[in-house]
């Protein structure tokens, strides 16, 4: 039986700089902001989470989509019981992570934005270590120790200390890690960030693996093409708030006018354009240039026949179509009106 | 409580501690070492010292290099380890309660502190050569003085750990370690400072004084020192101070 999550009316308000900027921590020589001589010294605040409430179900892949510093980090931080919310509650099964962090913990995996490995060990004693932690007999985790370094393709470096792991093997030890006591859930935050693409495709086969067994998948990105053909559901997040959410589909189709279909004729003259846009279900045409036009629609395939009778009836060849379907980009940009890339 | 869990912790400790122990005994020992071959005897045999100064010299090196090792063994591991790598994170996740993490660095580095002031007292007798003259008369009060000030040293490494960044290592150690062994008796008794009142009643914070003292009154009895019960409750008070106000940091550290 899989474990869902639950987050409820989620705020978090960070008083001191978030735990991903490096902090000195207790005194420090340069205060963080000065304030002006008869100005009140201003509190520095950052409101990461404002008042996010989501469902994550049992054994699906869920994604988190947005862009840097949206608030992605902070979610998984107060899931996986290191981030404290200012207020709200989040649940891993029956669980709520603040107050039954223990129990939370023995249901969860964590694969961290940068690799958190223990220096002081090498890639099998943390895997063995991660194991004890976590209860397992010694034989128990020296089996599952040497599976999963067989599986991460570790095994000619597994007895050398991570310190001279080159970026990708400490991202592959990080996820093995985290499968070491078989959770319940797995979280990843951006776990293909700086990845060669064949390491990526082999993380995201790793991670369908691990989903099969009904496992849930919890991961942030901030790449589309991750999102789109890993998560089954998503939520879009940017300024601490949720501003869509559903599957990649759902969300996509939700944009009117999402399609985009590109057109090539042998010519466009002004009738033709006055055609197509007395199509049903089209919301725009632009003729680029003499030849080329671009009509924007809530439908792809379907709109081809009354595209060619348009252009039968102006008299002109259609050449070319090429159709766009709506992309999650569009979708950022249409609720946000910036690019995600920004 | 998760004693599994625990265990590990300390069993992962002990391992790195064994990997290292070559640099570890060198960083501990070498230093105590060097004191006492310089004031113990050199400075006694070409006579500029009593023989007897031997006498309160041991006691304060045990006392220093206890202090020293535990406060290095939590400091130095956990600045590292919340630095920005943030190595400790795979422990907070761990099946246990945050705080209890911060007790196992405790008992790893009283550990710690504990092998580092019995070894230099076989090895500091031989530096030192005759003359020396320790009485193991009271061996329940030099034990319950040793885990007093081991458990001070490894709840100070704890606190300094979690207020100190990386870059303020050397800070620490010139602005609060040096000040602290050379005003924490170790090198003359606490009745020395008799004629410096101010002095006498100011070093009364430092905790290496107890530490001294405790050490001098159960292994030296003949040179004068604190009464052992005012010693043993001040090491109990300060321990309880530190490891309140370390534990209270290491939770805020822990958690964002």
């Amino acid at each position: 039986m899989g474990i869902g999550i639950r987050i409820e009316e989620l705020r978090k308000v960070y008083d001191t700089p978030p735990p991903s900027a490096a902090r000195g921590g207790g005194f420090t020589f340069t205060p963080m902001r000065t304030a002006g001589p008869k100005e009140k010294k201003k509190k520095f605040e950052v409101v990461a989470l404002d008042s996010i409430s989501l469902e994550i179900r049992a054994g699906e892949i869920f994604g988190l989509l947005g862009p840097n510093g949206a608030g992605k980090s902070t979610t998984i931080g107060i899931l996986t019981t290191r981030t404290q919310p200012t207020s709200g509650r989040a649940f891993i099964g029956e669980f709520d992570v603040w107050k039954q962090q223990v129990q939370a913990k023995l249901l969860i995996g964590v694969v961290p934005q940068r690799p958190n490995l223990d220096f002081a060990l090498t890639a099998r004693e943390i895997l063995l270590f991660h194991g004890a932690y976590f209860g397992q007999s010694a034989k128990e985790r020296a089996r599952r120790a040497d599976a999963l370094i067989e599986k991460f393709k570790l095994t000619d470096r597994a007895d050398h200390m991570v310190r001279g792991y080159s970026g990708g093997m400490m991202q592959r030890l990080s996820i093995a890690r985290a499968m070491m006591h078989d959770p319940e859930v797995l979280f990843l935050d951006e776990p293909s960030a700086g990845l060669d693409p064949q390491t990526r495709l082999l993380l995201w086969e790793v991670i369908r693996d691990y989903n099969r067994q009904g496992k849930t998948i919890v991961l942030t990105t901030h790449y589309m093409d991750e999102a789109d053909s890993l998560c089954e559901r998503l939520a879009i997040i940017d300024h601490g708030k949720i501003i869509a959410q559903g599957t990649p589909k759902e969300l996509k189709s939700s944009i009117p006018g999402g399609y985009l279909l590109r057109l090539r004729f042998d010519r466009v003259p002004d009738e033709l354009l006055a055609q197509l846009r007395a199509v049903p279900g089209v919301s725009e045409v632009r003729s680029t240039d003499g030849t080329a036009t671009d009509v924007y629609a809530d439908r792809g395939g379907t709109l081809i026949s009354g595209i060619v009778s348009s252009a039968q009836a102006a008299g002109v060849e259609l050449r070319d179509v090429h159709i766009s379907e709506p992309s999650l980009e569009t979708l950022f940009l249409h609720h946000t009106g910036r690019s995600l890339r920004d | 409580m998760n004693w599994k869990t625990f265990y590990a912790m300390l069993s992962r400790d002990g391992h790195v501690a064994r990997r290292n122990l070559v640099p570890m005994l060198m960083q501990n020992l070498l230093q105590p070492m060097l004191l006492t071959f310089v004031f113990g005897r050199i400075l006694t045999t070409s006579g500029m010292m009593q023989m007897s100064y031997k006498n309160v010299l041991l006691p304060g090196i045990i006392a220093i290099s206890m202090v020293l090792s535990g406060i290095q063994a939590v400091a130095m591991p956990l600045i590292a380890e919340f630095q920005f790598t943030r190595e400790i994170e795979d422990r907070l996740l761990a099946p246990m309660e945050t705080h209890w993490l911060a007790v196992e660095k405790i008992v790893a580095g009283m550990i710690q502190a504990l092998v580092s002031g019995l070894v230099v007292i076989p090895c500091a007798w031989l530096l030192m050569g005759s003359g020396i003259n320790l009485s193991f008369a009271q061996p329940l009060e030099f034990a319950a003085i040793c885990l007093l000030v081991a458990l001070l040293s490894a709840s100070g490494g704890l606190t300094l750990g979690c207020s100190i960044g990386q870059t303020q290592i050397g800070l620490m150690f010139s602005m609060v370690v040096a000040p602290m062994m050379m005003f924490g008796c170790a090198y003359y008794p606490w009745s020395a400072l008799a004629s410096f009142r101010i002095l006498q009643y100011a070093v009364l914070i430092n905790p290496l004084v107890y530490a001294s003292e405790g050490l001098r009154g159960t292994l030296a009895p003949q040179v004068p020192h604190i009464p052992l019960l005012y010693i043993i409750g001040a090491l109990a008070l300060m321990d309880v101070l530190l490891l309140v106000v370390g534990l209270k940091k290491f939770v805020k550290k822990a958690v964002s």
